[in-house]
Parts: C-alpha cells; sequence; structure tokens
C-alpha cells in the first residue's frame, strides 16, 4: 500500500517536472465566482478546456460568490508568482487595492465576462459579450425572417432592472424600431426561470385572443422560451409554426427544442471567454501587444438550419 | 346556529375578497371568464389561476396546521426544490414512477420530521428551526442536480404536473383532493381541536393529555408532506428540476395565503378552506397583474397594495369598527323606543 502511494506521488512529481520543462507551460490563476448557473459551469469547464490545449497550468480557485474568496484567490495567485491571472469578478466595486498588488507584481489581470469599477489601467483587458449587441441580433433575426410581413411580438423580459433584461430589451428594440410591421404588444418578466416562462406565457395566451394575435415571442434566455414552449404546446397551438422562437444563450436544451422544430433561433452567449483572454495573453507576452481594452465576444445566431442536434451533441457535456 | 352557516360566517370574508378581486380582473380584461376546451383540456384564465395557485395551495394547507400550533414552517420552498431533485434524478436514474414519488415524499416526510424534532423534542423556536432547512435546503437541491437543470422525460411524471383527467388540469384535482381530505382529517376528528389546544396553551394541554410532542412532529411532517408534493408538480410541470428557482419566496406567499385566510399567526383557531381560498386570492392577484398588461416594474407594488388593502380591512381594529357601527345602526331604533317608555 505505502510503496502504491509512493509510486503515484513520483509519478505526480515526475509529470510536474515534465510541465515545468515544457517551456511554453505558464501558469495561469483563474479566479472563478462559483457555479451558480449552468452557464457559469459550463465556462469553467472551457476555461480548463482551453488551458490544456494550449499547455497552460491552470490553477482554478471556486469563490463560492465571494468577494473576499477572490481577493484571498489573487492574493494567494500574486504570491505563487503566476504568469496572468483571470478572474470572474462577482461584484463590481472593491477591487482597487487588489488589482494594484497584482499590477505591481507585474502580473497582467484579465477580466472575464464582468466588469469591475476600478480604473481600466489596473488591468489588461476585458473579455465579455456586448448584452446590447446579443438582443439586436435575435431583433435582426426576426426582421429578416417576417420579410415585412405583419408581426406582433411578445416579449419575455428577465428579471426586472437587471443588466442583460434591459440591455436585451434595448438591443432587441433598436433592431426593429424603424420597421413598422414589427410590434411588441406584450411584454412581461419572467424572472429568466422556466416556470415563470411558462405561466407568463400562458397568461399571453390568453389575452392575444388565444394565441392567434401573436406571431413571435422575444424571450431574453432559453431558459423561458423551453417554458413558454410548453405552454404554447399545451394551448393547442405550434410554437416555431404558429409562433415564431427567438431567445438568447443558446443552452443545451433549447437546441433539442430547435432539433423538433419547436424553437427557431437563439444567440449564443459564449462561456469560452477564456480563449480570447488566452489569446490576448500570448500576444502580450510574446512581444507586448497590447490588446484593447474590451474585447468582445462573438454573439453567434444558430437556427434550425445550424444542424441543433450535432450542437446538442457537443454542448451537453460542458456541464450546462 | 348551524355548523354549516358557522362555517359559511367564517369564509365569508374570504370570498368576498376573492369575489372583489376576481371581477376587478374582469373590468380590465373582459374576456377574463371565458372557458373553452382546446387540446382535451379546459382552457381558460381562470383555469390558470386554479392550476399555478396548486403550489401554494398545498403548501398553505401544511402551513395552515404549523400556524395553528402557533409555529411556522420557513423550509417548505427548499424542501419543494429538494423533492423536485429528488424526483427528477430518480427518473433520471431510469426508476418508475411509483417508486419515484414514493422516494420524493419520503425525502419530503424526512425533512419534515427534521423539522418536527427540532422544534418539539429540542423546544428550537420553529421560525429559527426551519430557517436551517431553508437556507440549507436549497444547497441540499442543488448538490442532487449538481448545479444544472435536471431535465426529464418520463410521461408518468410528466402527466402529474401537466396532465389532464376529464379535461382538469392535474395539479388542480391534486390540491382539492388533498385539501378535503386534510379538512376531513382534522374536523371529523378531534385532530384539528387537539392542534388548534396546542397553539393556545401547550403547556396547558400537555397536562390535560395531549401528547404535543407526537402532534407537533406529525403537523411539521404534514407541512413538508405537502411541500413535495408541491415540488414534484413544479418539476413536473417545467420537465426539470430548477434547484435554484424551484419554490423560491413561496413559503411567503403560503404564509400569506394563510394570513389572508383569516388564521392567526399567535396559534389557536384555524380553516384549512379559508387558507386555500387565500392562496386563490394570492393567484388571482399574480394572474390579473399578467394580464392586464402593465409593465413588469409595477408587478410587485400592485400586488403589496391589493395585499395591504385586503389585511387592513381583515385587521381587529377595522373589523371592530365594522361591527360597532352595525351594532350602532341595529340598535338605534331600539333606543329610540326606550325613550319613549
Amino acid at each position: 500500500m505505502l510503496s502504491r502511494k509512493a509510486w503515484i506521488g513520483a509519478g505526480v512529481l515526475a509529470s510536474m517536472a515534465f510541465m515545468a520543462s515544457g517551456a511554453v507551460a505558464q501558469t495561469i490563476g483563474f479566479s472563478q465566482i462559483g457555479s451558480e448557473s449552468g452557464w457559469r459551469a459550463a465556462e469553467t469547464t472551457l476555461t480548463r478546456q482551453q488551458a490544456q490545449e494550449r499547455g497552460i497550468d491552470l490553477k482554478f480557485a471556486d469563490a463560492q460568490q465571494k468577494q473576499e474568496n477572490q481577493i484571498k484567490a489573487l492574493r494567494s495567485f500574486i504570491a505563487q508568482g503566476v504568469d496572468a491571472i483571470l478572474i470572474a469578478p462577482v461584484v463590481a466595486t472593491g477591487w482597487d487595492a487588489v488589482l494594484k498588488e497584482a499590477k505591481e507584481a507585474e502580473i497582467p489581470v484579465v477580466l472575464l465576462d464582468r466588469m469591475v469599477d476600478s480604473s481600466d489601467d489596473l488591468y489588461l483587458t476585458a473579455v465579455g459579450s456586448d448584452l446590447v449587441h446579443e438582443g439586436k441580433v435575435a431583433g435582426e433575426w426576426l426582421v429578416s425572417e417576417t420579410n415585412g410581413k405583419e408581426c406582433n411580438i411578445v416579449e419575455l423580459q428577465g428579471t426586472t432592472g437587471s443588466s442583460p433584461a434591459i440591455d436585451r430589451k434595448k438591443g432587441f428594440e433598436e433592431a426593429i424600431a424603424d420597421k413598422s410591421n414589427l410590434k411588441i404588444v406584450r411584454s412581461q418578466t419572467g424572472d429568466f426561470t422556466r416556470a415563470k416562462g411558462k405561466e407568463v406565457m400562458e397568461s399571453f395566451l390568453k389575452a392575444e385572443n388565444g394565441g392567434r394575435n401573436i406571431c413571435a415571442l422575444y424571450a431574453h434566455n432559453d431558459d423561458m422560451a423551453v417554458g413558454a414552449i410548453q405552454a404554447i404546446k399545451e394551448a393547442g397551438l405550434k410554437p416555431g409554426e404558429d409562433i415564431l422562437i427567438v431567445s438568447i444563450d443558446a443552452v443545451p436544451d433549447i437546441f433539442l427544442a430547435m432539433a423538433a422544430g419547436e424553437a427557431n433561433a437563439t444567440v449564443e452567449l459564449t462561456p469560452n471567454m477564456a480563449g480570447p483572454a488566452f489569446d490576448a495573453l500570448a500576444a502580450f507576452m510574446k512581444d507586448g501587444t497590447t490588446p484593447p481594452k474590451f474585447i468582445q465576444t462573438e454573439s453567434k445566431l444558430y437556427t434550425q438550419a445550424d444542424d441543433p442536434k450535432a450542437v446538442y451533441e457537443a454542448k451537453k457535456d460542458l456541464g450546462y | 346556529m348551524s355548523a354549516a352557516s358557522r362555517f359559511l360566517r367564517r369564509i365569508t370574508p374570504q370570498l368576498v375578497t376573492l369575489a372583489a378581486v376576481l371581477a376587478s380582473i374582469a373590468i380590465v380584461f373582459p374576456g377574463f371568464f371565458e372557458i373553452s376546451i382546446a387540446n382535451g383540456r379546459l382552457y381558460g384564465s381562470a383555469i390558470d389561476i386554479l392550476n399555478r395557485g396548486a403550489p401554494v395551495a398545498l403548501l398553505a394547507i401544511g402551513m395552515t396546521l404549523v400556524i395553528a400550533t402557533k409555529g411556522i414552517d420557513l423550509s417548505v420552498g427548499a424542501v419543494m426544490a429538494i423533492c423536485g431533485a429528488v424526483a427528477a434524478s430518480a427518473v433520471d436514474r431510469g426508476m418508475g414512477l411509483v417508486p419515484t414519488l414514493a422516494l420524493a415524499i419520503g425525502t419530503g416526510l424526512a425533512c419534515g420530521l427534521w423539522n418536527g424534532i427540532l422544534v418539539a423534542v429540542l423546544k428550537i423556536q420553529p421560525i429559527v428551526a426551519t430557517l436551517i432547512l431553508m437556507v440549507a435546503g436549497r444547497g441540499i437541491a442543488q448538490l442532487i442536480t449538481e448545479g444544472a437543470i435536471l431535465t426529464f422525460r418520463h410521461e408518468g411524471l410528466i402527466f402529474i404536473g401537466s396532465g389532464t383527467f376529464l379535461t382538469v388540469p392535474m395539479p388542480v384535482l391534486i390540491w382539492l383532493f388533498t385539501g378535503v381530505i386534510v379538512a376531513l382529517v382534522v374536523r371529523r376528528t378531534a385532530l384539528g381541536m387537539l392542534i388548534e389546544a396546542i397553539g393556545i396553551n401547550p403547556r396547558a394541554s400537555m397536562l390535560a393529555g395531549v401528547n404535543t410532542r407526537v402532534l407537533l412532529i406529525a403537523v411539521y411532517m404534514a407541512s413538508s408532506l405537502c411541500a413535495a408534493i408541491a415540488g414534484i408538480i413544479a418539476a413536473a410541470d417545467i420537465r426539470g428540476a430548477d434547484a435554484n428557482n424551484a419554490g423560491l419566496w413561496l413559503e411567503l406567499d403560503a404564509i400569506l395565503a394563510v394570513v389572508i385566510g383569516g388564521t392567526s399567526l399567535l396559534g389557536g383557531r384555524f380553516s384549512i378552506v379559508a387558507s386555500l381560498i387565500g392562496a386563490m386570492i394570492i393567484q388571482a392577484v399574480n394572474t390579473g397583474i399578467l394580464l392586464s398588461g402593465f409593465p413588469p416594474e409595477f408587478n410587485l407594488v400592485i400586488k403589496a397594495g391589493i395585499v395591504l388593502v385586503i389585511l387592513v380591512l381583515q385587521s381587529p381594529t377595522v373589523q371592530s369598527a365594522f361591527i360597532y357601527f352595525r351594532r350602532n345602526k341595529q340598535s338605534s331604533p331600539a333606543d329610540a323606543k326606550t325613550v319613549v317608555q
């Protein structure tokens, strides 16, 4: 028993030595918020995958939704002398001190997915999605899909007052603003959940002549769309045909619905924020290329034509 | 006064409130009372209220019993999440419908036993005792679902949430059935009176020979049992267990339903039927807000305003003022007579 442990220990040591000698193998610390949502879990999985592909030694710290844990993790990364730090900050404020410490230690910091209120010379760059742009992509899809036909839209908003709800609404409205054939007739919050999405859709259907007045549904996230699809089916209508459905996030379950013809389009909020971050860091370390202060990830549109079944298979094991 | 008219008199304020809320929705949304049959199921806003109100109605049944003992059960929302997660993960692993339901309901009963022991044996204040499971329970549910929404395609389980029996949605039948059974059990036996006795004076009822400890544990188990059924319905309805959101804040709606139903938080007399009407009032307000088409920023303000009006009308001060004015009206001719004599 003892000897087996020793063997494993020796093996681990040997592999570590091998990693270190692999020249490019940088050490990057990643302070993740936690795993409050499926998307967050997928982001963690993809960050690990991206690091492995590039031969980066990723030190992962889960903050369990607490800023103090993130600050502790950052200080420990600095003490260990990592080559760079990725952080998905849980809140926007209170980062000045620890970011200054990283700067003094000459460790570049990249923000993932969320922003901070600190001055932008304290971090190298931020990688994130433009929420307004996501709403715009969804709106533009509906504009081209309806192609001038009269279309009454119902909207399932995210949690009232949350920035994704405000921005995704804004972007969508901008996209359809000058199209007189498109009109949002009802808009309510579904709190980003399936249950509320279903309940609110039921009331939309009742309020709009059994759903016959509704031509399209725009949901601020896929989960609400999935709930709404069930409500539409229970009312005896065909989601995807009688009512067009476009939503945002691109979680695996919406691809199942798209494969079944029950949803039409989704805009991806990519969980791969780490890929562009690693690329920017590599360029910065190689010849000092300073990336822009905000790197916008692609808001890719998926429709039924994009082989939703295959996308589902690719996404389902990411931890969503 | 006969038992029936006494009962009617007890639930009159709730019925009047419900009628007032429904009438005002009908003014804002004229097609409100239309009911048709679509896709083999009853279809209409009134049906939505009965159907969407199922979780709060079920929670209110158990909560009424707990509150009657001068307790409170804050953990019901979390218990819903746990039991929904247990049911989803059981069918996900290929278990049949009956063992799945047995497992989920068994989990609920275990949660109730935990609460009951903390309250009845360790004598921890109910609000603190059940707070533990309220906080920890959602974490337990998240552990079961591994943080994601655990979806399933088991037709039998889905039927409980969105199936129909003789065109009536299953959740409606389930809460009506549970309500009738519990109301009969507590009112056709001495059980209801014993529960009230504990709420009014636990020490006196114990000295009078009531087994308070066992009864208290049983009441918390009943509450968790109702929460388990509500959790299964909530998960079956969306074909997935959402540990983060299932039953979130519903413990507060359940307490509100009981309070609107006129049962005092100080324990003692209770009415399950009145609590169920209270749950329907809350759901009618929710559905009415959705139908009205107001911007979502107003949802909570409107709801709070309506609840405030209901509670003020039911408050002891306003009630005694009502009674005072009524007596004055009735007694004034009599007073006049006295003067003549």
